[in-house]
């Protein structure tokens, strides 16, 4: 299931801002454990962000993203009230939504 | 007899339907690895860019011939970076129909490190954060009006992002 996302949306000027903080571990598959045994590749490789139903940003990461992945986009439209919704799927086939009303 | 033979039957149909029901299975673990290229559909997670190893054959995953220098794309970076392992990378680009915005580093195992794609609507920006074990540039590639361009900004890591 994953760990909840923090999600704030603006609106200014009918342009929505969206801010995310994705909790993940995002294991690159190239660090050692102390013991030398290679820790497996572990991250977010999907993430796709709607707006009422209509897709506003679609993204695929590689491991190169850092740990806890921050995301800021901007959307023209959108109302106070109305709903940010944001999904993202790993390499392990892990998925995790979560949703936020739009703020003025 | 008859009663015995009954369910050995509806054994053996079972034991194919499970055959069959795993070879499916199979061709859809291929699919999502994506082993399986079709005709490619939107926003299938481009394995062959992610796991490029330099910045020419990410380039050639990604379907990118010769992007052109612009002044129209702004790439925000810290000049120095104290913690390789969290750089904030702004990509903003005053174009029209910016369609898709890719973000790599040049010296990293893993050059690619995002790919984000754009509907109609939403603007031609996006923030996020890299990991990069050394001093590299951060390359920002945008496909606007179907064209491709390039900018790229020199980040110094004064300490690695490999967990080290």
């Amino acid at each position: 299931m994953g760990n909840p996302m923090k999600i704030r949306a603006a609106v200014k000027d009918g342009v929505t801002e969206v801010k995310v903080l994705m909790q993940h571990e995002m294991e690159t598959g190239l660090r050692k454990e102390a013991d030398g045994t290679l820790v497996p590749a572990w991250f977010i490789t999907e993430v796709k962000a709607q707006h009422q139903g209509r897709t506003v940003l679609e993204a695929q990461y590689g491991q190169s993203i850092s740990k806890n992945p921050y995301l800021l986009f901007r959307f023209k439209g959108g109302a106070v009230g109305e709903k940010v919704t944001v999904s993202w799927t790993d390499n392990k086939g892990d998925t995790r939504t979560d949703e936020a009303a739009i703020t003025a | 007899m008859m009663n015995r033979t009954g369910p050995e039957t509806i054994d053996m149909e079972r034991r194919k339907a499970l055959k069959t029901g795993g070879g499916i299975g199979l061709m859809a673990l291929f699919g999502a690895l994506g082993l399986l290229q079709p005709g490619k559909a939107f926003a299938e997670w481009n394995k062959t860019a992610f796991s490029s190893k330099t910045m020419d054959e990410a380039l050639a995953a990604l379907g990118v011939s010769a992007p052109a220098n612009s002044d129209a794309i702004k790439l925000t970076v810290p000049e120095i970076a104290e913690n390789g392992s969290v750089v904030p990378v702004t990509v903003v680009s005053n174009m029209p129909n910016v369609e898709q915005i890719s973000i790599l580093v040049d010296k990293n195992p893993n050059v690619l490190a995002a790919n984000f794609t754009f509907p109609q609507g939403t603007e031609g920006m996006v923030t996020t954060r890299v990991k990069m074990g050394q001093t590299a540039n951060v390359v920002a590639l945008i496909k606007a009006d179907g064209k491709f361009y390039r900018v790229a900004k020199e980040v110094k890591v004064t300490a690695g992002g490999c967990g080290g």
